[in-house]
């Protein structure tokens, strides 16, 4: 077997090909699931979309290289059940171009983060990290309370939609009004976003400050959404009970 | 034409024999090749990697048997053994929890008195209260429970329901201005309607109540009567239950300076405690609620 290789490695053309084809072994068995990915990842029925606001909030959150640091997805051991929650399920990203799963965790998972702590805790942490959490070595983040550029929003929606996100025509079309419904509650706008996106979707002032529209109502409405996009994972953890 | 594969024909190689050069210190033979008198020696490779790559080898066809391995279609092969690392981790998780509720599930009925009692359970279960305290709570109210900026002490007496474990656990469980049907609410509405001397006059008079310096008879005192004292009691001493906070104790969350108090009146406050219902079961809530009703006897001693 060791002469055929020395021997291989005197015509280039077949070493070539052999080249290509060991290595593409290891290509087909990756990329051949993803062929069946419709029918293998089954989409739970209450898995929603993020909305303008949460989408804008996702923006920033990989503008600011938080994934850098911070992985979302709990992964399938015993110990990350018990401190996270239930482990990540590939449903939960289908709607995420891209997944933002990361693998290097310099602060903890955000998997399960949404409804974990007030919307006053994470703007003051954004901020300032040190003024909560006196230990932290995640950098601050203060210009966040700049105003939120929504003037993309639409066209972000209409491209998840060629993806297969589900947005409708009138979801991209109203998507900056939408935007500005999520953290206005009590305002007319809330009706048409409530008939687009049900009431599922948390509503408020995310940053505290009703004057403006800031990225950081769009990050903290990003953060609060983390995990509740579908309860099947919880459904997991429940069938294993025994 | 020469034929390339003979040895013979190797630049450095014997015309006759085909040996190339033999390096006399380590006795190898050499590549044939000369880089202006610099040769390179034609050593084997390592016998020890070789094998190293064959057991590798010969190891992945039996884990192709044993574990799940090859995608075929809209499955995959699953292996001998059965595998499933998901529920193995959903069995682990469970048998993780259950090792602990011979103890933890005695939180799920029991009275907190006979619970605080029992010194061996508190032995155990005061540790375990501290790591669900650092990953759940501290994060707001600090590690040691001396909370931070718009957050509460809890190390402290001052509490605006009760310090008593029942209603701590009422409140972690269902919040405070959360998303929960049973939340506790504490809303302080905003006085932005008030003139800003009015407003001034009253953040002086507020800030002046814990030392007893505020004097009810002035104007400012009627406009703290007038609309106050429905929330935070006649005197502003609170306690009527309702989040509404003593003004008198020192211990406002927010600080009670003329300037914040100001802000206060301004802008109202609306602190935002989550529900833990869903992300906790019942025992770890009741122990936790017995960990913060006894964080306040640590500073005095007693405990």
């Amino acid at each position: 077997m060791l002469k055929l290789h020395y021997n291989l490695e005197k015509i280039s053309v077949g070493l070539v090909a052999a080249i290509i084809v060991a290595a593409s072994i290891g290509g087909i068995v990756e990329i051949a699931p993803l062929f069946t990915i419709d029918e293998t990842v089954e989409i739970p029925a209450d898995l929603r979309p993020y909305t303008p606001l949460e989408l804008a909030g996702r923006e920033i959150y990989i503008r600011e290289g938080c994934y850098a640091c911070h992985s979302q997805m709990v992964r399938s051991l015993a110990d990350e059940l018990d401190r996270y929650g239930p482990y990540s399920l590939a449903a939960e990203s289908a709607y995420d171009h891209p997944m933002l799963w990361g693998s290097k965790r310099t602060g903890p998972d955000l998997a399960r983060l949404g409804g974990k702590y007030s919307d006053d805790w994470h703007v003051a942490h954004l901020i300032n990290p040190r003024s909560v959490v006196p230990a932290s070595i995640m950098p601050s983040y203060p210009w966040l309370t700049r105003t939120l550029d929504t003037e993309l929003l639409s066209d972000s929606l209409a491209t998840l939609a060629r993806l297969g996100v589900p947005y409708d025509e009138g979801m991209i079309g109203a998507a900056e009004a939408d935007a500005l419904a999520q953290s206005r509650p009590d305002s007319a706008m809330m009706d048409g976003f409530q008939e687009r996106y049900g009431e599922r979707p948390a509503a408020r002032v995310f940053d505290g400050d009703p004057s403006r529209l800031t990225e950081m109502d769009a990050l903290v409405a990003y953060l609060q959404s983390l995990g509740t996009l579908t309860d099947a994972p919880y459904r997991t953890l429940a069938e294993g009970k025994r | 034409m020469s034929n390339l594969t003979d040895p013979r024909n190797l630049p450095g190689a014997d015309p006759h024999t085909g040996n190339r050069k033999i390096d006399p210190v380590t006795g190898y033979d050499t590549t044939g090749h000369d880089w202006g008198g610099i040769t390179e020696l034609n050593t084997a490779f390592p016998r020890i990697v070789i094998w190293a790559l064959v057991l590798t080898f010969l190891y992945s066809v039996v884990a192709w048997i044993l574990l799940p391995a090859w995608p075929i279609g809209r499955d995959y092969t699953r292996g001998l053994l059965g595998l499933d690392q998901g529920k193995e981790a959903v069995e682990g998780f469970h048998d993780l929890s259950g090792a602990r509720q011979d103890w933890l599930s005695r939180f799920e009925g029991e009275g907190f008195p006979a619970l605080q009692s029992d010194a061996t359970l508190m032995a155990t279960a005061m540790p375990a209260a501290a790591r669900l305290f650092s990953d759940n709570c501290a994060a707001c109210h600090g590690t040691l429970g001396r909370g931070g900026p718009g957050f509460p002490v809890l190390s402290d007496d001052s509490w605006l329901w009760s310090g008593d474990a029942a209603e701590i656990a009422t409140t972690i469980r269902h919040g405070i201005n959360a998303d929960d049907p049973d939340t506790r609410y504490a809303e302080m509405p905003s006085f932005d309607w008030m003139a800003r001397s009015d407003r001034a006059a009253l953040a002086e008079f507020v800030a002046g109540l814990p030392n007893g310096s505020a004097d009810f008879g002035s104007p400012a005192g009627v406009l703290f009567a007038e609309n106050c004292t429905s929330c935070h009691g006649e005197t502003g001493a609170g306690g009527l239950g309702i989040g509404a906070p003593p003004l008198t104790d020192a211990a406002v969350i927010y600080g009670q300076d003329p300037e914040t108090v100001m802000q206060t009146l301004r802008r109202g406050r609306h602190g935002v405690m989550p529900a833990w219902s869903g992300r906790l079961s019942d025992a770890e809530i009741n122990l936790l609620a017995l960990y913060v009703a006894q964080l306040d006897h640590h500073g005095k001693g007693t405990q």
